[in-house]
């Protein structure tokens, strides 16, 4: 929503997620930052299309469920048994939607962009895990969930998808709309480590 | 809170599922042949056990997929899970009575 000076409404819009964290406190033990924009695309496919289709990315689609394939700063991330997402950070989606559609022109599949649907959050410190798990149930012990697991999963009632890089790194991409209702959960959450 | 195997993800909890009713119902392949009974068995009608049932459930924020899980009504106990498509298990209702 555009905020102007005509604006009558007594109803304050919702801070959106840059706001809030320009506002966030530092806390040693779990910080969290708003990451920049990414091209998002969401790839589903039969067998055919799954090769091509990660050749043309550059970074292989993961096959073992939950897991993610990195290369070149590109990711693919495992949604589904035909359902990847492939994010670029910092990158125009349009290129990489007509590289990946070229190459699997013909073969049965769904590429869409979703670039402007979510907003990563990155969650990170020797806390981070137990903040994450003030609302969400999975158990995030490295041998339950090891480095290089991504998963769809819930924060409280939002949807997300919960991506571990390193021991004490997590990333969190969820829907544009929720992303102020999973921050502020997550300030709640690491308030008592403050 | 009940911990159910997806067969794609392994073990999670019952908040990432939504219940998808009775499985293996096939719709018929000539609806205008059949009586409104029979119609009406196949829309409406369900077995309703006690018991072991075989029921759809979809991992909603997970993988997303529809599966089958075998299900003890009166315990809540998931004996298996399998993928859609797959046969229901021959399992005895009497194995899996553990609440």
């Amino acid at each position: 929503m555009v905020e102007s000076a005509s604006m009558t409404t007594p109803l304050t819009p919702a801070n959106p997620l840059h706001v809030l964290a320009a506002a966030s406190r530092d806390v040693a033990a779990v910080r969290l930052a708003a990451l920049a924009p990414a091209a998002r695309l969401v790839f589903r496919g039969r067998e055919a299309a799954i090769g091509p289709a990660g050749e043309a990315f550059g970074v292989p689609l993961p096959r073992e469920a939950c897991r993610f394939n990195t290369a070149g700063g590109r990711f693919a991330f495992w949604l589904g048994p035909d359902e990847w997402l492939l994010l670029v950070p910092n990158a125009e989606a349009a290129p990489l939607f007509t590289a990946i559609e070229a190459a699997t022109t013909g073969l049965p599949h769904a590429l869409v962009d979703v670039s402007e649907r979510s907003v990563g959050i990155e969650v990170a410190g020797e806390k981070a895990a137990f903040v994450l798990n003030q609302g969400n149930p999975l158990d995030l012990s490295l041998a339950a969930f090891p480095i290089g697991m991504c998963t769809r999963t819930v924060f409280h009632k939002a949807e997300i998808l919960l991506v571990r890089h390193a021991p004490d790194v997590f990333h969190l991409d969820v829907w544009r709309s929720f992303a102020p209702y999973v921050w502020e959960l997550l300030e709640d959450a690491r308030r008592e480590l403050a | 809170m009940l911990i159910i195997t997806c067969p794609w993800c392994g073990a999670r909890p019952e908040v990432e599922f939504r219940y998808g009713g009775e499985a293996h119902i096939a719709r018929p392949a000539d609806p205008s042949a059949l009586t409104d009974q029979e119609w009406a068995d196949f829309l409406y009608n369900r077995t309703n056990p006690k018991g072991l049932h075989a029921e759809r459930w979809r991992h909603m924020h997970g993988c997303g997929r529809y599966f089958n899980a075998l299900r003890d009504t009166v315990s809540d106990f998931f004996v298996t899970t399998y993928k859609a498509g797959e046969p229901r298990p021959d399992i005895d209702g009497s194995s899996g009575g553990n609440p």
